[in-house]
């Protein structure tokens, strides 16, 4: 009879089955944990986004795209003191530019430097003073900010005039470094290279770690064909760490993107676009916002926070942008 | 049959591994003469750390020979191979003492450029391990690069490489995909072709088929047996019939809980059929290990 019933059966293709299982109590109080810590993040976030968005949006109504791409930011009130909302105007063009000029720069420099120091660390220093180099650079990725901002002023920056007017001399056909009027101090070149030190040891440390982890064999099979260390770098450690450096940076360019304090100190702020780095004028998004905040009437706290809301959402376009440029490269030599 | 059963030393599986042994040594014999020397181990001890785990071991390789290392895990086989293309210091902790001459100079003496050592002592790995970066034609050329050789015709020395490791008519119309795309199997033999290309004198092949089927191992046998003719090869091998198809001489190494020590060399046939020390035969019969 069951002989019967299961030829009849044959030959018909079975429904798949939903495969369940029953969590255990504890199991289920952990879940619950662990998704809380995960979503408050995501709400803190999401809070933030539709404060910002909720507390800019008449002023983003009526400026329109001239919010981000004119230059003009000024409060005209009347003879009673109220804002006249007519020739009142809000543009941030010149800092977003300004903001993206810093943390190109800052990059620019940072990657190459830090790439060296992880690799230094990797394969090159004496154990014991990798280890202390280590502690150390993980220290600076914890600095703040304000300190970076003051040696920046003092140390940095008479340096960094001279390298300026070097640059200014010998590549000064090309536009980006023209100086006119000649003002060398707090430019964005300035301020690209306070961000630059400020990032170095956060894109060093996740390059190190990612470096670190290169597969023993590959390294094995570069140096048994006879590969000196530097050639076995660049076949093997490279190809494998690149995604990671990548991320890395992309860190590092977050937090030069919404750099506030460091690059007020060293910064000259200016209403104005300018594309000439060496030039002592220049913007920044998160540093404008501190600049007005504290004299700010109601009306212009509200242009300051839809400036907030765009630079937070261009460290997220950033970031999503980041995150394709690891995944298109990534795979290969992993 | 009777007559072998009553020998003091000859149970079946040795003399069938004999067998397999002498066949292989008949049939090479009149083909490739000894050309001498290759490569000497002299009072090879190494360390990791405090822990000595290779005590005194001196061979002499032919060329043109393949020698095959036996012995349990843990003998130092894999030690003492990795001395021998200074692949041993990489391991932190690591030291070792004796002498390894290759036609007849230290490879272990001051000021010896260790990267030109390692390109005429070539290696190949238990893991099969082409850069994934990289396509196949770059795998197999990869050693150029690495280390830093002009080739005047790379086409051919590619399709020689992949010829010589037995591979060239699996990969030739895709050189240029990715060698992780390739089967195990094959890739170890993409690692052969790669190590082939700067040509070594000396290959050094730690357990190469541990990780393959059958048929891919004996693909890489007979790799092995093709290339014996113009090198020096050393094996490390977990498998007996391994060992006997394939090599000319065995070298038979054990650990007693201290330091790994060669117990017993000689040519594969008699190391197989009438080994010398009863630990050797108690070993190659399987009783052991």
């Amino acid at each position: 009879m069951s002989h019967a019933v299961l030829s009849a059966a044959e030959g018909a293709i079975p429904a798949k089955r939903e495969i369940t299982t029953k969590p255990r109590f504890s199991d289920r109080v952990f879940r619950a944990v662990v998704s809380s810590g995960a979503l408050s993040s995501l709400i803190i976030l999401g809070l933030i986004f539709f404060f910002l968005a909720f507390q800019g949006y008449s002023v983003l109504r009526s400026q329109g795209l001239h919010f981000i791409t004119s230059s003009n930011w000024q409060v005209v009130t009347d003879t009673a003191g109220n804002v006249d909302p007519k020739h009142t105007q809000f543009g941030i063009a010149a800092m977003l530019i300004g903001t993206f000029l810093c943390s190109l720069i800052a990059i620019i420099v940072a990657i190459p430097v830090s790439v060296l120091a992880a690799l230094f660390l990797n394969f090159y220093a004496p154990p014991v003073f990798k280890k202390i180099m280590v502690a150390v650079v993980d220290l600076m990725a914890a600095f703040p900010s304000i300190l970076f901002g003051l040696w920046g002023f003092f140390v940095l920056m008479p340096s960094a005039e001279y390298w300026a007017k070097l640059i200014h001399h010998f590549f000064g056909f090309i536009p980006v470094f023209q100086v006119d009027p000649p003002i060398f101090t707090r430019s964005p070149f300035v301020a690209g290279l306070v961000l630059a030190v400020m990032i170095i040891p956060i894109i060093t440390s996740v390059s190190r770690e990612v470096f670190s982890q290169t597969p023993l064999d590959r390294i094995q099979a570069a140096y048994a064909l006879g590969a000196t260390r530097w050639s076995m770098i660049r076949a093997v450690v490279l190809p494998y760490g690149r995604s990671g450096v990548v991320g890395g940076a992309m860190l590092g360019l977050g937090r030069a993107l919404g750099e506030t304090v460091a690059v007020y100190t060293v910064l000259n702020i200016v209403y104005q676009v300018n594309w000439h780095v060496l030039l002592g004028a220049g913007g920044n998004v998160a540093s404008m916002i501190l600049l007005k905040f504290g004299e700010a009437g109601p009306q212009e706290i509200k242009a300051l926070m839809a400036a907030g809301l765009v630079l937070f959402l261009l460290t997220l376009l950033v970031n999503l942008g980041a995150d394709l440029v690891v995944r298109r490269s990534g795979g290969k030599g992993r | 049959m009777s007559d072998e059963m009553t020998t003091e030393r000859g149970p079946g599986l040795v003399s069938s591994l004999g067998d397999v042994a002498r066949r292989r040594f008949e049939s090479k014999s009149v083909t490739t003469p000894v050309q001498g020397v290759g490569l000497e181990a002299r009072g090879i001890h190494a360390w990791f750390g405090d822990r000595m785990v290779l005590e005194d071991m001196s061979l002499d390789f032919w060329s043109g020979t393949v020698t095959a290392l036996i012995g349990p895990s843990g003998c130092g086989k894999s030690t003492f191979i990795r001395t021998l293309n200074r692949m041993h210091e990489f391991i932190p902790g690591a030291a070792m003492a004796g002498q390894v001459l290759l036609n007849g100079e230290d490879i272990y003496s001051s000021g010896t450029d260790v990267t030109k050592i390692r390109l005429k002592i070539g290696m190949v790995f238990q893991k099969p391990n082409p850069f994934p970066s990289m396509t196949i034609s770059e795998n197999v050329l990869a050693g150029l690069k690495l280390a830093q050789l002009k080739v005047d015709n790379k086409d051919d020395l590619l399709e020689e490489c992949l010829e010589r490791a037995g591979l060239w008519n699996e990969v030739k119309d895709r050189l240029s995909s990715y060698g992780g795309s390739l089967s195990g199997g094959q890739q170890q033999r993409l690692c052969i072709a790669r190590s082939l290309a700067v040509r070594p004198e000396v290959l050094l092949m730690d357990e190469p088929c541990s990780a393959l089927d059958p048929g891919s191992t004996l693909r890489i046998e007979e790799t092995i047996s093709h290339l014996a003719a113009s090198m020096t090869i050393i094996i490390v091998t977990h498998n007996m019939q391994q060992a006997a198809r394939v090599s000319d001489y065995t070298a038979f190494l054990l650990s007693d809980g201290g330091p790994g020590k060669m117990v017993e060399f000689g040519p594969t046939g008699e190391i197989f059929s009438r080994p010398k020390d009863i630990r050797t035969e108690n070993y190659v019969t399987g009783r052991f290990g």
